[in-house]
């Protein structure tokens, strides 16, 4: 059996070129081309002020990855549980989606952090969604301590898909942590009838929705594909090591029978 | 599967009675938790009164952890857990046997911390039906994911480490949902105690219901 070099196809490469020009052009747009928003009075109520705007091109982009990651891993866990549809594919999409879901959660966790800062004075403060999001992060760490833990692969994608389910579920409170409860963090700036930003900053934020989805699909296609490698890895070598057994067992038994041979011949 | 309940439930009291770990071991530990707390605040009373609901919860968590983990380890030892598979004793009552045994050690601990929550960082008990029902409630909330997550983790190399890590962040709704509650009874906050208490009922609810339905693939696996 032979094994392919590296993970990457030639969509996984465009995908990957995809999001380094879309990422670079977030750069450019949200540093250049975009203007600050209006600060002090000058400011509409409900706009994100001065160059504090400048966040929105990255961690709305990065929490909403978080949660398609998180989300990626509850679909494979599900399809994985349900009999029907159950495959090894299913698993290693789940194990994709936790690890780059988990990525995106601890990038949220520091850039919310970094914003929290400028426009509340404080590095974190025990507000619902962000002690949700954390939570999420501990949840995600435990969900792959747990994939190391257990070397049986059945066993494995049984208990962790158990875990993975109530990651979902902790998902849904804190998207909805802004609405359900009394929360400083923002509520939603692009899909309400009458949106936060326009202009060049409605353009950027889009584009960063763009370019971090874009990078969210390419690390998932490559572990996912890494994954199957590995699997692929591990039976090789369980392979190998039963027939370097086998033919260990042959050329005993074979210098055996020589042995023997030798002796009849011999004889008393 | 309520009489399978009773048998597991009362089979794990009695190891626990002949055995005395909560007693000799967890309880002492829990006090200890209540008096290192006491230091990390400087024996500063009017803060420790005002902490102590979450300092108690927290306290509990820490022992209810242990607790947990000793319901675990009872069944890996000697392969106690194939007779428990190969009986023909229903998972949702196994689970339920379990997580009463663990309330049960865990209503001990809570009045033993209570105890020392009143002596040590004097605290004066008040609002006795909210107090009672909420820690009724976070009980059920904490042993039945405790013993779960217990079922999860008993097969594991590192089930020491992982319990702690698995579990902490489920139980941390429960622990803030309690200890609020608790601020409410004890006249600490204006907020409406009672609904916090519906939050608790819910997660208690999730969990028992949770495990009862998952804990036969649990232990399958494990």
């Amino acid at each position: 059996m032979m094994l392919r070099k590296g993970p990457s196809t030639r969509l996984s490469r465009a995908l990957g070129w995809s999001a380094l020009v879309a990422l670079a052009l977030n750069v450019w747009w949200g540093l250049w081309l975009s203007p600050p928003a209006p600060s002090g009075k000058a400011a509409p109520p409900g706009i994100v002020e001065g160059q504090f705007v400048r966040m929105l091109y990255v961690h709305p982009a990065v929490a909403t990855m978080a949660y398609v990651g998180f989300g990626v891993c509850a679909l494979g866990s599900v399809a994985w549980l349900w009999p029907r549809t159950r495959s090894p594919r299913w698993d290693r999409l789940a194990v994709a989606g936790a690890e780059v879901g988990a990525v995106f959660c601890a990038a949220t966790l520091v850039t919310g952090s970094i914003w929290g800062r400028a426009s509340w004075g404080v590095w974190w403060t025990w507000d619902p969604r962000l002690t949700l999001t954390a939570i999420l992060f501990a949840l995600s760490l435990g969900y792959l301590a747990l994939r190391r833990a257990v070397e049986d692969s059945r066993s494995r994608s049984v208990l962790s898909s158990v875990v993975a389910l109530l990651m979902a579920l902790t998902v849904i409170v804190d998207h909805y942590a802004t609405s359900w409860f009394v929360s400083l963090h923002q509520g939603e700036t692009l899909f309400k009838p009458d949106p936060s930003v326009y202009g060049w900053q409605l353009a950027t934020m889009v584009l960063s929705f763009v370019a971090f989805g874009l990078l969210g699909a390419w690390l998932i296609v490559h572990r996912y594909r890494l994954e199957g490698l590995e699997e692929r890895y591990e039976a090789q070598v369980f392979y190998s090591a039963i027939e370097a057994r086998r033919a260990e067992g042959s050329a005993e038994r074979a210098s055996a029978l020589v042995g023997s041979a030798a002796a009849e011949t011999e004889g008393p | 599967m309520w009489r399978d309940a009773v048998v597991v439930a009362g089979k794990d009291l009695r190891i626990e009675g002949r055995a005395k770990v909560s007693l000799n071991q967890v309880g002492p530990y829990a006090l200890v938790v209540l008096l290192l707390f006491g230091f990390a605040f400087d024996q500063d009373r009017p803060l420790l009164v005002q902490a102590a609901p979450g300092l108690f919860w927290l306290a509990v968590l820490f022992s209810g952890l242990l607790a947990v983990q000793r319901s675990f380890s009872v069944e890996s030892s000697d392969g106690a857990i194939d007779s428990l598979r190969l009986s023909r004793l229903e998972p949702a009552g196994i689970f339920l046997g379990k997580a009463a045994a663990v309330a049960a050690q865990l209503v001990l601990l809570e009045a033993l911390l209570a105890a020392g929550v009143v002596v040590l960082f004097h605290s004066r008990l008040g609002g006795a039906g909210l107090l009672a029902a909420s820690a009724a409630l976070s009980t059920a909330g904490l042993a039945g994911a405790g013993v779960a997550y217990g079922a999860l983790c008993i097969g594991l190399r590192a089930r020491e480490t992982l319990l702690p890590l698995l579990l902490a962040p489920v139980l941390a709704p429960v622990v803030l949902a309690a200890t609020q509650a608790w601020r409410s009874a004890l006249g600490l906050s204006g907020g409406d105690g009672w609904r916090w208490l519906a939050l608790l009922g819910c997660f208690a609810a999730i969990y028992l219901a949770g495990g009862s339905i998952g804990f036969g693939a649990l232990m399958e696996e494990a």
